[in-house]
């Protein structure tokens, strides 16, 4: 993976309102081109807020961002914004258009992109989502993973290099999260796109390339999802949830079944309990 | 139910009225509003009374529709003839009993005010069952744009009803939600005295507005995400166009309005 340095966070903290608490203190790292990173942490933990500030939609009181080399300020918000897209947790709150169609142009709008190419912007970041034959639909006519989808579609029609998830799959089915997981997965792969996954969900946290945990307004650990997940108990006094495969494996270890570690996957995990007897 | 209120009204079609550019037809149902206080004699009536049967056989709404969006407004048609017929005494006598008596001129005028009033209704309801909400508003933003000037804001209002027509759906679908949820806490919607069933909605209310505003933030964050800022360089992605047949559906009204000025006494 290149380690090309797309966006830098430089020591921010954050107040919503002075008698309030600092939602984020002394914070600090950087995002890689092309990663998916997931951050974590329970509610209150500021990930959300991290997620808004490096939207432009609040401002640090102190600290930096850079995205790309540019530092955002009030001038270049929008274009940072262009940058960086975003999809929210609730499917409807954020569904604009009266259709399909017009919501997924509601940002080429914006951004006054010229008619002809957003016709056929709408119809390519549609077809990426595979949402093309739902073009005409009204939004109180598609399940949450779908309009989820179209909430994707809107962001891709305007060309970012970064896409955050705000909790984007939590008020979804299982279903509707494998959909909407794949489909960014796809984007990640095939046009390079980075992905900033906030999440509580640990299972979606497994297919990052890096997490961050984030408590109380600061970074509390960094690392890849196995570095992660041995922090095991550390992670439950966060009032985190680690994944099943990791809780299997060490409630059988400690019921006196030999693994080398903790896995993350079912996969992992079933090809060291059927291969153990050899290892012996 | 009021889904179909609002939506169902909306009868899809090919038709040429169905594919007339919104703003032609706001244009000719102001100017009809206007013309219709032209008439005042058979002649002129008659004269609006065919163009509307025209119109409503080019839009190829089925009847049913058309009297189905009538029946609301029948009861005032009705009351406007009758108030007519009781009140005005000019003309002959034609009719008497008692202290009820029907003059000439009352009948006269009953039947042309009640006739007026549904010949507009009738007009506007071809409006509605052949553009869509989306299309009015376009159509509204689009002939409003010269408001502008006078700091009116007009892409703003416009905006406004586009988010409104989208949430409405969304909002019936709430509403029932909430219904179900105060029904299964022993909320008693649909019995009792006036007094109670009114009290019953306070608890539907509630939760609906909170979550409204709460929709509404969010919505604004997201559309800020998106890159909204004012309508100034905005472009649009629905496109109007004008057409042969709006500028000689216009014409038709002009001629027709000729043709009024001509015959009214």
């Amino acid at each position: 993976m290149s380690k090309e340095k797309l966006v830098q966070l430089d020591n921010i903290s954050f107040q919503y309102a002075l008698e309030t608490g600092f939602a984020l203190r002394n914070v600090s790292f950087d995002i890689y081109e092309g990663e998916w990173l997931a951050l974590v942490g329970h509610n209150g933990s500021g990930k959300s807020t991290l997620a808004k500030l490096l939207n432009g939609l609040h401002f640090p009181q102190e600290g930096s961002i850079k995205v790309n080399g540019m530092l955002l300020t009030e001038e270049s918000v929008w274009e940072i914004r262009k940058k960086i897209g975003m999809v929210f947790q609730n499917p409807d709150n954020q569904f604009v258009g009266t259709t399909v169609k017009d919501d997924v142009a509601f940002g080429l709008e914006n951004n006054g992109i010229v008619r002809e190419e957003m016709l056929e912007r709408v119809k390519y970041s549609l077809e990426k989502v595979k949402m093309a034959q739902f073009l005409d639909q009204e939004p109180h006519h598609l399940s949450g993973g779908q309009k989820q989808r179209v909430a994707i579609a809107g962001v891709i029609a305007l060309r970012p290099s970064i896409i955050i998830l705000d909790e984007a799959t939590s008020m979804l089915d299982p279903r509707g999260r494998e959909e909407v997981l794949e489909t960014v997965r796809e984007l990640k792969e095939n046009h390079h796109m980075t992905v900033i996954s906030i999440t509580h969900d640990l299972e979606e946290a497994v297919k990052a390339d890096r997490i961050i945990v984030m408590n109380k307004g600061e970074l509390y650990r960094e690392g890849s999802p196995k570095e992660i997940f041995q922090l095991d108990e550390e992670l439950v006094q966060l009032s985190l949830d680690i994944p099943f495969p990791v809780k299997l494996s060490k409630l059988l270890k400690e019921q006196g079944v030999s693994l080398s570690r903790h896995f993350l996957s079912e996969e992992e995990l079933v090809a060291e309990l059927w291969t153990s007897h050899y290892k012996k | 139910m009021m889904e179909k209120m609002i939506f169902g009204r909306y009868v899809p079609a090919q038709s040429l009225i169905h594919r007339m550019d919104p703003r032609s037809k706001l244009v000719i149902i102001f100017l009809f509003v206007c013309i219709v206080f032209i008439a005042n004699n058979s002649l002129t009536y008659g004269l609006l009374a065919i163009y509307t049967l025209v119109m409503i056989s080019l839009s190829k709404v089925p009847f049913r529709f058309i009297i189905s969006g009538l029946k609301p407004v029948l009861w005032l048609v009705l009351f406007t003839l009758l108030l007519h017929l009781f009140l005005t005494k000019e003309g002959e006598l034609l009719f008497q009993a008692g202290w009820f008596s029907i003059y000439e001129e009352g009948l006269r005028q009953g039947i042309f005010i009640s006739l007026r009033f549904f010949l507009l209704i009738l007009m506007t309801s071809i409006l509605t069952l052949t553009t869509t909400p989306i299309e009015i508003t376009d159509g509204l933003e689009n002939l409003l744009h010269p408001l502008n000037k006078v700091k009116f804001p007009v892409h703003e209002l416009a905006l406004m009803m586009s988010i409104s027509l989208r949430f409405i759906p969304t909002l019936m679908q709430e509403t029932d939600k909430i219904m179900k949820a105060q029904t299964a806490r022993g909320v008693d919607f649909s019995s009792g005295p006036i007094k109670d069933r009114v009290k019953a909605i306070i608890p539907l209310l509630i939760p609906l507005f909170v979550n409204s505003f709460k929709r509404a933030e969010e919505l604004a964050t997201a559309m800020e995400a998106r890159g909204y800022r004012g309508g100034e360089g905005r472009t649009k992605y629905r496109q109007l166009s004008w057409g042969i047949k709006d500028t000689s559906m216009l014409v038709f009204l002009g001629i027709l309005t000729a043709l009024l000025v001509l015959f009214r006494t």
